[in-house]
């Protein structure tokens, strides 16, 4: 399905924009709710189990009343399903962080204390954004992000402040995931637009208390804050790494082989 | 002063609304079994278009709440069978729902079922009282994890009789 097709002429600027905008957050809170769910069976405890998997629960939870409202404002038929599961990958709009592989299990927390502090910062500050739904969605997100970031963040301060391996594993994941993070506080027109429309904010403001927040955590857990990288990766306007791909032929493979199908 | 609720109830005439809340009363949690809908406080409203068709606000307790359809389904089916076939629900996200909008016999029945209520007093910090020792245990208890066997709930260990009980987190 190309995107030419479903996009209908009639949408006018600031409408396509939003739903660009809107998109983007739900790509990314389905996007690393898919790549969290893959843990289930086979984290290194029952009790990670449980807590991995009720993280991407919420995530996909989100994702479903970001992507509902984004079918809504596109107006073209499409409702949260098939925004979901009948895209190709160019049109999935998420920050290329969320869709890196897991890797071990102190790499996943990484990605997740990277995400959630990032998450947190814009979900709270959308209390104060000029779309009603999303200050609505994010009201509700935002209470359970809080437990998200206090799971992630406590692992990673022990797994960090813990052994001399468990304490290398995850600062060579920070090394190997910190290039990702320009993408988040990188703005395109989009982001210019929603930040003069008082949708969301300006992302060097946003970026300055991220940046605060995880230096805390860093701190704490005893890890090095590694050097900005100047090459950006533009996961949000469907630029995406080697890994979406496979991701999606796993999470689509159902509605892909029959569609329609319902349970 | 005698009310119009009160005349109603001396009368033992049901309005349309206390019977449609009466109908959503024993729609039980699909997780929770002892508690109704209504005890969990997610039932926002019943606003009416006619007489026969109510409209009903549910709100989700977390946004990614598997039983959130499983609900709905259960309230049009118990709604239906009840004569308000035509009955129409909403979803209603704000204000978000809270724990404490569970009501005091809801935490009473958490209770009584093995599931320590939220502490609501200390929003997320606080350590729970175990539902077994009665409160005597007090701070007594350890997290073993921060996520239970569903969203809502973290699992922990109470210090003095050694059993482990879910926490209804504070939310
Ligand atoms: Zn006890």
């Amino acid at each position: 399905m190309s995107r030419a097709s479903v996009v209908p002429v009639s949408v006018d600027f600031a409408q396509t924009e939003r739903f660009r905008y809107v998109l983007r957050l739900a790509d990314t809170s389905l996007i690393l709710g898919q790549r969290l769910s893959e843990w289930v069976g086979h984290a290194p405890a029952l009790e990670e189990d449980l807590g991995v998997a009720n993280i991407s629960l919420d995530l996909i939870g989100q994702a479903r009343m970001l992507l509902s409202y984004a079918g809504e404002i596109e107006a073209a038929g499409r409702d949260e399903d098939q925004l979901a599961y009948l895209r190709d990958q160019n049109d999935f709009c998420n920050l290329a962080l969320v869709e890196q592989p897991n890797g071990d299990f102190g790499c996943t927390i990484v990605r997740q204390v990277l995400i959630d502090v990032w998450q947190l910062e814009l979900l709270s500050w959308f209390d104060a954004s000029t779309d009603q739904r999303l200050r609505e969605i994010a009201a509700k997100a935002v209470k359970e992000t809080r437990y998200h970031l206090r799971y992630s963040s406590g692992w990673l301060v022990r797994l960090g402040d813990g052994t001399e391996e468990s304490h290398t594993r995850v600062q060579t994941s920070l090394n190997d995931l910190w290039k990702f993070t320009t993408e988040l506080f990188t703005p395109d027109e989009i982001d210019r637009l929603a930040e003069n429309a008082g949708v969301a904010p300006n992302l060097n403001v946003l970026r300055g208390s991220w940046l605060h927040r995880i230096d805390e955590i860093l701190n704490e857990a005893t890890l090095t804050r590694p050097d900005d990288v100047p090459y950006v990766w533009f996961g949000k306007r469907g630029e995406h790494t080697e890994y979406l791909g496979h991701l999606l032929s796993d999470m689509q493979y159902l509605q892909r082989a029959y569609p329609g199908v319902t349970w | 002063m005698v009310t119009m609720v009160d005349r109603v109830r001396l009368l033992d005439v049901e309005t349309r609304d206390q019977r449609v809340w009466r109908i959503l009363s024993a729609v039980a949690d699909p997780e929770i079994p002892v508690l109704s809908i209504v005890d969990l406080g997610i039932v926002r409203h019943v606003r009416w278009s006619t007489d026969d068709e109510p409209e009903i606000g549910l709100t989700p307790t977390y946004s990614g709440c598997p039983a959130t359809d499983f609900i709905r389904d259960s309230v049009r089916h118990a709604l239906s069978v009840n004569g308000y076939p035509k009955a129409h629900l909403v979803e209603v996200l704000s204000p978000p729902w809270s724990s404490t909008w569970i009501s005091e016999a809801g935490r009473v029945k958490l209770k009584d079922y093995g599931i320590a209520p939220p502490n609501c007093t200390t929003e997320a910090v606080g350590n729970p009282v175990c539902p077994r020792c009665e409160g005597s245990a007090n701070e007594a208890v350890e997290l073993i994890s921060e996520f239970g066997s569903t969203p809502c709930k973290a699992l922990y260990r109470c210090c003095v009789c050694l059993e482990p009980f879910d926490y209804f987190k504070p939310f």
